[in-house]
């Protein structure tokens, strides 16, 4: 990425209220995506990647969320600290997200054409007759049949795959620069996955839009992004282009998600896992965050934490061991 | 939908007997004789007799009970035994008191109740969240007696700016009477009420707050005011028309202790005043008459329900 990058997070920490004070549930993340570019984030639960996600548009709760430190650019401004008006026209306008279950994401009480219109109305001042229209227009966008019938209905009529075609209707409606998708596919079952992933493809090629796909999942990243950040325990730990990442990745937690992926080709009797499972938040882990789980921890791993470091060409990895080795062991 | 309305009428209809036989049961348990009272304290046992065997009241319990339903049957719900009218005049004369000052205590109670209940949820554990559960804690654990007692001290013998007890009729005296006479009470009605309805509404509020629809609604940019007034409020509306049920289902009843303290002759002085005396058709009539509003009062509710939350339906 050359050029200026259409949004950037810079050491991004994010506090929650737990029972004994504030616990950091993301700390000094950073990461950057290009205009029309896909960024995926993976990471196991816990991981901070839908914290990271939501934070862009400061949708945690404020009375139990703090932005510690950090800064969210966009262009000449910093999200974090715009007045809430004002972020209020990049919610939904230029910025859209969708969620991971779209059960519970649409409002029961409301019909599809209420909630799609609103951001219309509210962004582009439509009137209620070009909204509705357009509104029509949008869920043939996002093809569902027969949609100036179907706008009418309310949410609980609609199956999840539909529903989940809806929130991408709302999230587009604006034709938004960017689409934050936090585990779009989670919730859905494997046939309605590929096709949601595929419409959210062709929908940023038409739009042109920037999408951060926030997922578990790498096959979708490989299928999907162009770059790929890692999360641990709250922390980036390598990020870079996905054939780098596939190819040769750097850290070994980063290894162990991408042998826990099954091949098909080979007959396989026991699932390859990643022994042990992520730290909590409020847990004080002295060096590497991973170096409980990791097998090739050295004693440098447990004194200090370690910093991302740029192995070459985009490629950065929070491992000094293996980066002073030269990456695969 | 008009289809399952008949049929919650029909299913009311067993509820209403049960209700007749046991307020029947109940006040023949209760120690007393309305001969006694009718006949005075310094009647001969032989009048006292006489009397008894006039309103029917020698006859075996079943019996009594029996022929009061068989004048049901016939739309009669008889005389009051001590107020020298009929039960459903007396009822009729009372009515308009006791729905005056429900409607008026629910025009008070329904904004302020939500609103404060809205407000807690929103900025919960705030102290805007602690002064509204305070206020809803005293609103529901003051006795109405003194909070009225209290108040006619203040506004009406103090400041003298409502008349402490009595009736104007809206149709007789006019409309600034009638408001006269009624604002007081229904403020006292009011607390205990706004107290409820506010915690009923916050605790709705705070579970609506919480889903995920309202992040989507903030996520596409819609402002605080309209998440939680269409999104959030649209949501708990279900909570508040059942809270909404029971406080008008409480109101019609008509405050007992309220009447009393302000001589407002209503349908809740009516009852007592049918207890003191033994007046047993009075009392049989207007308990079932109760039972009735309850039940069309709990109809309308399920009816509301249906327009408030596309996912209920009756078929």
């Amino acid at each position: 990425m050359a050029e200026q990058p259409l949004l950037s997070v810079e050491n991004l920490t994010v506090q929650f209220r737990g029972d004994a004070g504030w616990v950091n549930a993301v700390e000094g993340v950073d990461f950057a995506v290009g205009a029309g570019e896909c960024l995926g984030i993976v990471g196991e639960s816990g991981s901070g990647k839908s914290v990271s996600a939501l934070s862009i548009l400061k949708l945690h709760s404020p009375a139990n969320t703090r932005y510690a430190s950090g800064a969210i650019r966009y262009g000449d401004r910093d999200l974090l600290t715009l007045p809430q008006r004002r972020l209020r026209q990049v919610r939904g306008g230029e910025i859209a997200m969708i969620f991971q279950d779209p059960m519970s994401s649409l409002n029961p009480v409301l019909t599809i054409a209420d909630q799609i219109m609103e951001p219309l109305r509210q962004h582009q001042g439509l009137s209620v007759q070009a909204a509705r229209r357009k509104a029509i227009e949008l869920l043939d966008m996002v093809r569902i049949s027969d949609a100036s019938r179907r706008i009418d209905d309310y949410p609980h009529r609609l199956s999840g795959g539909m529903r989940q075609r809806v929130m991408i209707a709302i999230a587009v409606a604006c034709r938004p620069r960017l689409l934050i998708a936090d585990e779009p596919t989670t919730a859905l079952d494997v046939t309605i996955q590929s096709q949601i992933l595929e419409l959210l493809r062709e929908l940023q090629r038409e739009i042109g839009m920037s999408v951060i796909l926030i997922t578990h999942d790498l096959g979708v990243v490989a299928e999907f992004a162009q770059r790929v950040v890692v999360m641990y325990a709250g922390r980036v730990v390598e990020t870079a282009s996905v054939p780098a990442l596939f190819e040769r990745p750097m850290h070994p937690y980063t290894e162990g998600l991408i042998r826990a992926v099954p091949n098909l080709d080979e007959d396989v009797h026991r699932l390859t896992t990643i022994p042990g499972s992520i730290p909590d938040p409020s847990m004080s882990i002295t060096g590497c965050r991973f170096s409980p789980r990791c097998r090739e921890a050295v004693q440098s791993c447990l004194e200090k934490p370690p910093s991302l470091v740029d192995a070459g060409a985009g490629h950065l990895a929070r491992c000094p061991p293996r980066i002073a080795a030269g990456g695969i062991s | 939908m008009f289809r399952a309305i008949t049929v919650r009428l029909m299913q009311s209809i067993p509820v209403l007997l049960l209700v007749a036989v046991l307020s029947f049961i109940l006040m023949h348990l209760l120690p007393g004789d309305p001969a006694v009272v009718i006949a005075g304290a310094d009647a001969t046992p032989a009048a006292v007799e006489r009397i008894r065997r006039e309103l029917g009241l020698d006859q075996p319990i079943w019996q009594q009970l029996l022929s009061w339903f068989l004048n049901l049957a016939q739309g009669k719900f008889g005389s009051s035994l001590v107020l020298n009218q009929t039960v459903l005049s007396a009822v009729a004369e009372r009515l308009p008191v006791t729905l005056s000052l429900a409607a008026l205590s629910l025009a008070i109670t329904l904004p302020l109740g939500i609103t404060l209940g809205i407000l807690a949820a929103y900025f919960r554990s705030s102290w805007i969240d602690a002064g509204v559960m305070m206020i809803a804690l005293i609103g529901v654990s003051v006795p109405s007696f003194w909070i009225a007692i209290l108040s006619v001290i203040l506004f009406s013998v103090t400041l003298g700016w409502v008349p402490s007890s009595g009736y104007a009729p809206l149709l007789t005296a006019g409309p600034g009477p009638w408001f006269a006479s009624l604002i007081q009470p229904a403020m006292v009605l009011s607390l205990f009420q706004i107290g409820f309805l506010a915690r009923m509404t916050r605790s709705a509020m705070l579970d609506v707050l919480d889903q995920d629809f309202i992040r989507t609604a903030r996520a596409k940019g819609v402002s605080e005011w309209r998440t939680v007034g269409k999104h959030g409020f649209r949501n708990a509306l279900v909570a508040v028309v059942t809270v909404g049920g029971i406080i008008l289902s409480l109101l019609i009843g008509g405050s007992v202790v309220v009447e009393q303290v302000f001589a407002l002759p209503g349908i809740g002085r009516l009852v007592v005043q049918g207890i003191m005396a033994r007046d047993y058709p009075l009392i049989q009539g207007t308990m079932l008459l109760f039972g009735f509003a309850f039940v069309l009062i709990n109809v309308a509710v399920d009816i509301i329900y249906t327009l408030v939350d596309p996912r209920v339906r009756y078929d």
